[in-house]
């Protein structure tokens, strides 16, 4: 008996979900002009640093686009297998468009978008493309090449202490133009560099920031996405830091005395546009402060006026493209000729950059 | 390669500073494990209590009430454990995870409107004079209260189980609870206090990550915090003094890993970080290979069920 009216209710458990389903079919027909995008994000969206950033640009391409669009995001995502579950759901939760916004997530990305050939993927900061997967990245070492500058002309100590997130090019990158541009006007100059092994730990962030200043740097540069660093510095005193992917306008005008800002939402109207009109292609973007894409935060007033112009200086020929930031003379680690005198660095070495340039004394992780 | 860039004073003394959350959670955890009571919810409780404190801080700009409020939010969670386990007579390994989860859980929807907030600064001892004595001063005279506090605790909590009467009847307890029930001791409440005990300091141990280490709150920032904490007690063998010992370890290793990274040492982090936990399966080995000794450190009625009708 209580077997039979289990069974029956199971029946009409049935009739409901097929009810359910009518419902949403229904409901996902009217809602067919509507454009989803799809955001996987690597931390909270209020980090404050990088996945913030993306968030904005998220934001902005719902306000350009008002109701003709829908955007999910995911946050916290760990990279690798994981994020493929995350990808997957979106796609089959009918995402056209999907960023996949950290390095880690590279090749689940390559992954999902060979599943769902009909969906449009977009990963930042790698270099695998597919038919329906476009890279996307900005020139942050641009922007580090004027940290590296501001860093140079303020290092009392002639230490600079370097917070890297992973060893992989982007970072490398950004450490090679920063210990450029502060050797160019700071011939001392040493960088000590510590891999956090992460994108976003507070209490790990903050402890290699104690650590550097410890050993005497009195400049932190940050590659990874927290505000611990600063907090760190601004507890310590007479230590100077820079904004990491976001403003970290709140801790200046010291610590932070300028910062790299990521600009993520032109690119992103322009491709969630393309979507909708059936434009979409396959694309190798790589932006950097002319295009916009890159952003300079305020130089604030801790810095010498001396210092700001002629920061400023640089920022402007990088942005007119009158200057690369990677110019010959430049050798690698080794001492091997990297660059001749005049020559510039093309974008595949750039993109797969895996040496530290002359100077730099410290050994490459595996 | 440079090693003269690692000043040891310094080390020493951001060791300490490193060192206290996990210490904190430790020595509180051991009062609960020599009762008898093994919690493996701690990792939860600091959760808990660093979300209290950061949120209480915030919103009075004063620390002090948030460590006050830390205290009573680890030890609210962990009467959660007492009720199941001393009442309901749960198991407790079960009961313990599932503290974990809930705490990681409850902290990341009140922190929700807390992310990125500044909390206000905890105040740090400066004497004029003895904080400069090179050496001495960084390392003894130039802390924040919760280290001080950590050492005092860890002091008071050896000289109650060693010298009084309410530490003989803790650990008679934690021997056997019939013989202590027999002899009219109350087995279940001298156990729930314990275990508020254990949360009070967890909840401490909490707030000293967020209001003092990071600070900052972030979901999910223990980070396994927790988890360390209960194996610096099997490291300590139940012994107060050597818990200080462990956490120092395990802090020292972690900070002694970013100091070899920026000096440019090459060895590879991966060694450093699992040292700590090389060195707690290398004492477990070594004590569970003299069954006497181990019987004599582990308290005997660890982690059983007592039901006063037995």
């Amino acid at each position: 008996m209580r077997f039979f009216k289990w069974g029956e209710n199971k029946m009409r458990l049935k009739s409901i979900l097929a009810g359910a389903a009518l419902a949403i079919t229904a409901a996902t027909g009217s809602l067919a002009e509507k454009t989803k995008v799809g955001f996987v994000y690597v931390g909270p969206v209020t980090d404050f640093g990088w996945t913030y950033e993306h968030d904005q640009g998220r934001k902005a391409v719902e306000a350009a686009f008002g109701d003709k669009v829908e955007t999910m995001y995911v946050e916290s995502v760990p990279e690798g297998p994981d994020s493929e579950r995350v990808m997957t759901d979106m796609a089959l939760k009918g995402a056209d468009l999907i960023f996949t916004t950290s390095f880690g997530y590279m090749n689940p990305t390559i992954n999902v978008a060979a599943k769902f050939p009909n969906v449009k993927f977009e990963h930042a900061t790698g270099f695998m493309q597919a038919e329906n997967v476009s890279v996307y990245s900005a020139r942050f070492y641009e922007g580090r090449a004027v940290q590296g500058h501001i860093a140079g002309h303020m290092t009392k100590s002639n230490i600079v202490g370097y917070i890297g997130s992973f060893p992989i090019p982007e970072v490398i990158r950004g450490i090679n133009s920063a210990y450029i541009h502060a050797k160019d006007v700071n011939p001392d100059v040493q960088f000590k560099i510590i891999w956090a092994y992460t994108w976003f730990d507070p209490t790990k962030e903050a402890d290699a920031a104690k650590v550097l200043i410890e050993q005497g740097a009195d400049v932190v540069l940050q590659h990874t996405d927290s505000t611990a660093p600063q907090a760190a510095a601004q507890a310590a005193g007479n230590v100077i830091t820079f904004g990491q992917a976001s403003d970290m306008a709140e801790y200046g005008p010291k610590p932070r005395v300028s910062s790299i800002i990521d600009n993520w939402a032109p690119y992103y109207i322009a491709r969630t546009q393309a979507v909708m009109d059936g434009t979409w292609t396959s694309t190798n973007t790589w932006d950097g402060i002319g295009a916009g894409m890159v952003g300079i935060g305020e130089i604030t007033s801790a810095v010498p006026a001396d210092v700001k112009a002629s920061a400023e200086a640089l920022l402007a020929r990088l942005r007119d493209g009158s200057y690369h930031a990677f110019t010959g003379p430049v050798n690698k680690q080794d001492g091997s000729v990297w660059l001749a005198r005049g020559e510039t660095a093309d974008d595949g070495t750039l993109a797969g950059m895996g040496f530290y340039v002359e100077g730099i004394d410290s050994e490459m992780p595996n | 390669m440079d090693l003269s860039a690692i000043n040891p004073t310094l080390l020493v003394a951001s060791l300490m500073v490193a060192s206290t959350p996990i210490l904190l959670a430790a020595i509180g955890e051991l009062v609960v494990e020599k009762s008898g009571i093994l919690n493996l919810g701690v990792e939860g409780m600091m959760i808990i209590g660093a979300i209290c404190g950061f949120a209480a801080a915030v919103v009075t700009g004063s620390p002090m009430i948030g460590f006050l409020c830390a205290a009573i939010g680890g030890a609210s969670v962990s009467l959660i454990f007492a009720v199941l386990t001393q009442y309901f007579l749960s198991n407790q390994v079960a009961s313990g995870l599932a503290l974990t989860l809930f705490g990681l859980g409850l902290s990341a929807m009140i922190g929700q409107s807390y992310v990125g907030i500044k909390p206000p600064t905890t105040y740090k001892l400066a004497l004029p004079l003895i904080s400069d004595i090179p050496i001495l001063g960084p390392i003894l005279f130039s802390h924040d209260f919760t280290v001080y506090a950590a050492l005092v605790l860890v002091f008071g909590v050896w000289w109650f189980l060693k010298y009084t009467r309410g530490g003989l009847i803790l650990r008679a307890v934690g021997e056997s609870h019939d013989a202590a029930h027999a002899l009219g001791y109350k087995v279940v409440r001298v156990r729930i206090m314990a275990i508020m005990f254990g949360g009070a300091c967890a909840g401490l141990g909490g707030a000293a990550l967020s209001l003092v280490r990071v600070p900052q709150w972030t979901e999910g920032m223990t980070a396994g915090s927790g988890w360390i904490a209960l194996a610096i007690v099997v490291f300590a063998s139940w012994k107060p003094e050597r818990v200080l010992l462990g956490a120092y370890l395990f802090g020292g290793v972690a900070i002694l890993q970013l100091n070899l990274q920026a000096a440019g040492v090459s060895i590879p982090v991966e060694y450093l970080s699992m040292s700590p936990y090389l060195i707690t399966i290398v004492v477990l080995v070594a004590m569970s290979a003299n069954r006497a000794k181990s019987a004599l450190n582990a308290p005997a009625a660890l982690g059983r069920v007592f039901h006063a009708s037995r």
